[in-house]
């Protein structure tokens, strides 16, 4: 069971009082951007073994949204910022790194080309 | 290979069962291959089966990074049904069902398939309501389900409190064709029958990189090194998001941990499969006297194959609700697998954006039931370059708005 910090209110409680959201930092494309770029966030994530950042919300407590970088192969948990940001603080990376050596963050996911076949 | 008989059994009982031969044979991997299969788990396996059986292409090679069936394979909790909603669904699980009857007359190795009947219980009025629609669905497909009443519901399942508190039971979607297997045996079964025909099955051998130039994939590097193919099929199930970027490109997809756990061997209760979707549990007994107990899955992505407290609690907290009989239970082992979860939870089998890779992934939490059904089509997608099973499961449906909802018939906590 994880053992979150909410970066809000400082309360640290078990997971079951908090609700993951799924993969952080996505870029919206809404209208007007191609198809490739709207699939890419709508549809397509990144699903690493090892370092990911996520959105959590403090459902049972503050219920404000926040960041969580984890580790998805040991769960082990490097630190939670607030979630009015567009990418992780260097403070976050720093405790990454200093965890992970040779870590470094993967560049912003570019739109994947369509399928061969897919017309 | 030697055929298992009861005269093979007799003959080896005379030598105290030392001179059994390997069920299948166990190569060092050759410099090139027409297909190679990466993921030695039941859908891996039966994709070079089919290939082998259906399409006389034998120089594959099946990568397993552990040992065959170690993943979700044998995490499962064995069920067999074709119960879903959509018929792309109906197509691909129905013919996986159709296929499990056989098999092990096929393989000469015994899959234990007991056709023992699956029961989905309808607790809330709006369950009961999806469960006449998939009812009326699986007709028009041609699919043998009926919906039943609470009264036949206890006849079915004579442990089974219908009048519970939360949730009474208000009916069932009764598969009587559905069942189990030995989920270890399916993979040795298609191992078996695989390396009799020439593929090379390489247990313990890791794909560490993925080689391509412009024109498409040209090999793969592994921990027992670098072998060429101009065709990869990619059949890792949780792994999937880690060799999608090996080779440069993102999945619709995202991997959490699905748990399972079984009590003490008992006396015979239950003679069937039951889910109990509103409750989130499920259950069924194994041929030991074990209940074999499924739960939800975690909400978070995740690569560790451990379960989560909250959920066996959660999980048994519901079935001791439906079944009040076997609440003093132990439970003796508590054991998590890695699922592929697509945003339709259905699964993806198509081309990639990397020319000569193929995947086959995004079974999420009911994979087991579609083996036979889904490595049929993929190896007739590899052999053919399309296939009518496999089509609507390409990934690009995700962008032309052509999702197989199964949200609903997929029967598990998300």
């Amino acid at each position: 069971m994880l053992l979150l910090t909410c970066p809000h209110c400082g309360v640290s409680a078990e997971e079951t009082e908090f609700h993951p959201g799924g993969e952080a930092h996505l870029k919206r494309f809404g209208p007007g951007a191609s198809d490739d770029a709207f699939a890419g966030y709508m549809f397509e994530r990144a699903n690493p073994r090892g370092v990911h950042f996520e959105r959590w919300r403090h459902v049972f407590g503050c219920g404000k949204w926040f960041h969580l970088a984890r580790c998805t192969a040991s769960l082990e948990v490097f630190g939670a910022y607030p979630a009015d940001v567009t990418a992780p603080p260097e403070e976050i990376l720093a405790k990454i790194r200093a965890r992970r050596p040779g870590w470094e963050p993967a560049p912003a996911a570019k739109p994947a080309a369509k399928p061969e076949g897919d017309a | 290979m030697a055929r298992y008989s009861v005269f093979a059994l007799a003959r080896n009982a005379l030598s105290h069962h030392q001179d059994w031969q390997r069920a299948w044979a166990s190569p060092e991997p050759k410099a090139e291959y027409d297909v190679i299969v990466i993921g030695g788990g039941g859908h891996g396996l039966a994709t070079a089966y089919y290939l082998a059986k259906n399409h006389g292409v034998r120089k594959v090679a099946v990568l397993e990074k552990g040992w065959l069936g170690g993943g979700n394979t044998g995490r499962n909790t064995t069920i067999i049904r074709s119960n879903y909603l959509r018929d792309p669904s109906a197509k691909i699980y129905e013919l996986a069902r159709g296929l499990y009857e056989t098999l092990s007359q096929e393989f000469n190795f015994n899959i234990m398939f007991s056709p023992r009947g699956v029961l989905m219980l309808a607790q809330t009025e709006h369950e009961k309501r999806a469960y006449e629609r998939t009812a009326h669905a699986n007709r028009a497909q041609g699919i043998e389900t009926e919906m039943v009443d609470p009264a036949r519901c206890a006849e079915i399942v004579p442990i089974l409190n219908i009048d519970g508190p939360r949730y009474p039971v208000l009916g069932g979607l009764w598969q009587a064709r559905a069942g189990t297997a030995r989920h270890d045996a399916v993979a040795w079964g298609y191992a078996r029958g695989a390396s009799e025909m020439g593929v090379d099955i390489i247990q313990n051998c890791e794909v560490t990189g993925i080689d391509r130039d412009a024109d498409g994939v040209t090999g793969v590097r592994t921990t027992r090194g670098a072998i060429r193919t101009k065709k990869l099929c990619i059949v890792v199930a949780g792994h999937s998001g880690v060799l999608a970027e090996m080779a440069g490109f993102r999945l619709p997809v995202e991997s959490v941990a699905l748990q399972a756990l079984v009590s003490e061997p008992i006396k015979p209760v239950i003679d069937c499969v039951v889910m109990a979707n509103t409750v989130h549990g499920y259950l069924s007994q194994s041929d030991k006297g074990e209940l074999v107990i499924g739960g939800g899955a975690d909400g978070f992505n995740n690569y560790t194959q451990r379960g989560s407290f909250q959920h066996v609690e959660e999980t048994v907290r519901a079935l001791v609700e439906t079944f009040p009989v076997i609440s003093r239970l132990r439970m003796l082992r508590q054991w998590g697998g890695i699922v592929d979860m697509t945003g339709d939870r259905s699964p993806i089998i198509g081309p990639t954006p990397v020319p000569g890779i193929w995947i086959n992934c995004g079974w999420g939490t009911g994979g087991f039931k579609a083996i036979p059904g889904s490595g049929w089509a993929t190896a007739s997608m590899l052999a053919n370059g399309a296939d009518p099973i496999a089509g609507p499961f390409g990934m690009e449906r995700f962008r032309e708005g052509r999702m197989i909802d199964e949200s609903v018939a997929a029967a598990v906590a998300h």
